[in-house]
């Protein structure tokens, strides 16, 4: 690509004198800013011409990779197509301009709108009501979390302060819990990678009056469904705690279950995961929240508008709709079956810790064959080369070389089994070349990077590079 | 299975199915206990053609006003350059996800790093994270943050003069945080320093920080001369939370002291989308790097002797801290972030500040024409940037519902008789001038 001929600062573009804008004429006649009021010196913002600016930013977005240039199987993150038509809704000006204080009955099409969505979450969660104010997946935990603690303190049980997350948790379940001013139970796992019953029972025999929720994502991280589900969530009703759903794997459940049904009271909604509303290279995103029935008047204020991130939430609308009922429902079998194609066409290759059927992800620990040296991240870096993504690598912590893999609905049989070819040469190389693969990528527009200069020596702004070269 | 965004056929399911050994579809919840199984039917509606689902957009867009808008209170009708929204719907841009992998995530962090280096300068101060959700969030997170840095200083002290929504998030974020909160009182409009003073003093040693608006809810520009010294001496962080756009002209946070400056960025051209989404931003001096929460970008270099940008300092996130974490942000606002790096671009030095003039001017011309109208006074008697509160001697209401027939949205009520009015360079005279014939 073309970081050598392309890969300057806007900074470094800019010319004094330069100008990217037009504005209309000042017509008002003498209203001069105050002296006092201004600042001494201006911010130094590039100056540069319409077309520099337009190039320098077309140029820089080929070396991006996004789920319109290839195979993405980043585990967790539920990288489906982002449908284009869903785009063009959310920019329709009708909607767009809207000023979110406007008289009420100035925009009764947008508030159908989230009226709607949030009908349809109900209807796929099996929960009473949802709120659209969280604008991400960690903010949406937080809010859940808000519900729960203040759901216990309406009743005087300010003592509930304890949350139980299971070891494969994600690194947002205990962040946001701790946020939120709760501590945390680390539940483990079985060698099935499912949670363990008879240390979830320990932990509410010795924690039981202080346990506020127990969170959970089912499937675990792991990919495999929690199958003891209606016991677990009948010990933490039992003992008097809520059951938090994390939502960031609900896709392979579009069509098979719905955690309302599951026994879970309050979760949340990645919109941009299982509703197809793009990542946007890491947002913006939306977390809606869902609660059981009774739980409503505990939703808290948490970001200023009834609709949150509306225009993300138009984007899920048209995708519900487009899909339909006929459609929804298929989401989640297709995921689940391209997870398991992937797993059983390459579990001789690499390590599957935990055979048996999985749901739309799963993880391996690195190559079987480890006398080569050569690490998950050496095949991450290696995939890149081939033109994929590289799956989600380290994580969950419970193996040394977690590797996992999400492919969605939207991939064909042919993308999926070009992926497994490269996968298995990739295994081939460990033994032929390991060099070629510990050095990858080679074919990318960087090679790999120093992340230890950079926490080092933070340069993380151009006036700090400026002055270190001085 | 035959849908236009599932590639598969029914040889290739059948061919899957037999690799994975399964019978059908179904078989691949065999493990799902039935009692949690769906069986039903979603009521949902039917599948749509892409026709009828833009058929049934465009009807209920019908259902909106499209409305002059003079509302403001921290959203506010900018220009959006045409530029911009070509460039976002790049798909490399889009449809990416966080730039864990930076050797093909090069154009994101290469923004992000543009994004934060004109942030900093915006705001004066030393550096900037990535981008956060929104303004009030991003209030919440510094007052957060603030606690975090202190040392067991619990309490913090918030100007009456911000925003209220902001307030009531910071509040939510508080009270389950533990985290004590003070209101400093206003004197027409303005932030007490003297009450600043005396609750310093009557707090001795647990104010972790001091939280002020710029301008304040009301548009009212203000003096925050020795509040950056007063919150220091008592080892405190003195935060400002300002609307990004004015900064091109403003006395920056950096200049008034500030140690951590926070805000929305949607003045940077972002349209108002009925409420986001939008951008917030977090800048603090280079001292308190480590405490700040949110994604970071830094320069380095790769294994060809190339420059390149990497997410850094991640030891402070929450992916690796978990229930130590002081924010469990993990993500940023990175699309939004991108739209005002372009904004920015293409304004420039110069753009920004012409852009403000124009919304200065338009305000007080504004605000003249509705004094001269002997209907109208100014509630504070203080200078004010671009948004003003004006009090009515007629019925507020009805006039709001007049102007509203004629295709205006005339400004937020904030009280029986207060109206706050904004003006930003997308107004136009005529708009205005309408706008009086209409009292």
């Amino acid at each position: 690509m073309n970081n050598r001929l392309y890969g300057n600062l806007i900074f470094e573009l800019s010319k004094p004198g330069r100008k990217g804008y037009s504005l209309p004429k000042n017509r008002y006649g003498n209203y001069d800013i105050p002296a006092a009021m201004q600042r001494q010196e201006a911010a130094q913002l590039p100056e540069c011409d319409e077309p520099t600016v337009v190039r320098h930013y077309t140029n820089l977005s080929t070396n991006n990779f996004g789920v319109d240039n290839g195979f993405y199987p980043l585990g967790s993150c539920t990288m489906k197509y982002n449908p284009k038509i869903n785009e063009e809704m959310a920019a329709l000006p009708q909607f767009a301009n809207l000023h979110p204080l406007q008289p009420a009955h100035t925009t009764r099409g947008a508030q159908a709108v989230s009226t709607l969505l949030k009908k349809s979450l109900c209807e796929l969660t099996g929960l009473a009501d949802f709120t659209l104010k969280p604008f991400a997946g960690a903010h949406g935990e937080l809010t859940g979390l808000m519900v729960i603690r203040g759901y216990h303190q309406s009743r005087g049980d300010e003592a509930r302060t304890k949350v139980i997350v299971p070891d494969s948790a994600h690194g947002t379940n205990p962040a946001s819990a701790a946020v939120c001013g709760l501590e945390i139970l680390e539940v483990k796992s079985t060698a099935d990678g499912l949670v363990s019953l008879p240390d979830l029972q320990e932990l509410i025999a010795q924690h039981g009056p202080s346990i506020a929720a127990m969170m959970m994502t089912n499937p675990n991280t792991l990919g495999l469904f929690e199958r003891d589900i209606p016991a677990i969530a009948k010990m933490i009703h039992d003992c008097g705690g809520l059951m938090y759903y994390d939502g960031a794997n609900l896709n392979p459940l579009l069509g098979a279950c719905r955690p309302g049904d599951m026994g879970f009271d309050v979760m949340h909604i990645n919109l941009h995961k299982t509703f197809s509303t793009p990542h946007g290279g890491g947002g913006p995103g939306s977390g809606p929240v869902g609660v059981r029935k009774g739980l409503e008047p505990f939703l808290p204020y948490v970001s200023p508008y009834t609709s949150g991130n509306f225009a993300v939430v138009m984007r899920a609308y048209s995708y519900i709709l487009s899909l339909g009922r006929e459609h929804i429902k298929e989401v989640g079998p297709l995921a689940t079956l391209n997870a398991n194609y992937i797993k059983e066409c390459l579990k001789d290759v690499y390590e599957l810790p935990i055979d048996g059927l999985c749901k739309h992800e799963f993880v391996f620990d690195g190559l079987k064959d480890k006398s080569t040296g050569v690490t998950t991240m050496d095949v991450a870096k290696r995939l890149l080369d081939y033109g994929y993504h590289a799956p989600t690598i380290y994580f969950p912590l419970l193996f040394h070389e977690s590797l996992m893999i999400e492919p969605t609905e939207n991939e064909s049989k042919d993308t999926i089994d070009s992926f497994i070819s490269v996968m298995r040469q990739i295994a081939e190389e460990a033994k032929t070349n390991p060099d070629l693969v510990k050095s990858a990528p080679h074919n990318t527009p960087i090679g790999r990077v120093d992340d230890v200069q950079a926490a080092k020596h933070p340069i993380t702004t151009y006036q700090q590079m400026i002055a270190d070269k001085s | 299975m035959n849908y236009k965004f599932f590639p598969h056929t029914q040889d290739d399911l059948q061919a899957m199915m037999e690799k994975v050994g399964v019978q059908n579809l179904d078989d691949l919840f065999a493990e799902v206990p039935d009692a949690v199984r769906f069986h039903g039917e979603y009521q949902l509606p039917e599948q749509m053609s892409e026709l009828e689902v833009r058929q049934l957009f465009e009807q209920l867009g019908a259902q909106n006003q499209q409305l002059v808008c003079f509302g403001g209170a921290g959203v506010y009708d900018h220009y959006m350059p045409a530029v911009i929204p070509n460039l976002l719907s790049r798909s490399e841009y889009l449809t990416s996800y966080t730039p864990y992998q930076a050797e093909i995530s090069q154009g994101t962090l290469h923004y992000i790093f543009e994004y934060q280096s004109m942030m900093a300068e915006l705001t004066g101060m030393d550096i900037s994270n990535a981008s956060m959700y929104d303004g009030t969030t991003a209030a919440a997170e510094a007052v957060m943050m603030a606690v975090a840095a202190g040392k067991k200083q619990n309490t913090v002290l918030i100007s009456e003069t911000i925003d209220p929504k902001t307030l009531k998030v910071i509040q939510t974020y508080a009270h389950f945080h533990g985290i004590q909160l003070e209101m400093i009182q206003q004197e027409d409009g303005i932030t007490s320093l003297t009450h600043l003073q005396s609750l310093l003093s009557q707090h001795k040693g647990s104010v972790a920080g001091v939280l002020v608006q710029q301008p304040n809810y009301y548009g009212i520009v203000e003096d925050y001369t020795g509040f950056a010294d007063a919150v220091h001496e008592e080892k405190g962080l003195f935060m400002m939370d300002c609307i990004a756009a004015d900064l091109a002209v403003l006395k920056t946070p950096g200049e008034w002291g500030a140690d951590i400056a926070v805000g929305d960025g949607q003045s940077l051209g972002i349209p108002m989308q009925f409420g986001g989404p939008y951008v917030g931003y977090m800048c603090c001096t280079e001292k308190l790097i480590r405490k700040m929460p949110g994604r970071i970008v830094g320069m380095t270099s790769d294994n060809r002797g190339q420059r390149a940008f990497v997410l850094t300092l991640q030891a402070r996130e929450q992916h690796i801290r978990r229930q130590k974490a002081t924010s469990n942000i993990c993500s940023n606002q990175s699309l939004m972030a991108l739209f005002v790096t372009i904004y920015m671009s293409l304004m420039g030095k110069e753009g920004l500040r012409e852009a403000a003039q124009l919304s200065y001017a338009g305000a007080h011309y504004l605000c003249d024409r509705l004094l001269a109208s002997g209907h109208f006074t100014l509630v504070y008697q203080q200078p004010f940037f671009n948004e003003f509160v004006v009090r009515y001697d007629g019925d507020l209401d009805a006039l709001l519902q007049k102007l509203e027939a004629n295709g205006i949205f005339g400004g937020v009520k904030i009280a029986d008789d207060q109206l706050m009015i904004a003006v930003t360079e997308k107004r136009t005279k005529e708009e205005i001038d309408k706008l009086i014939s209409l009292l």
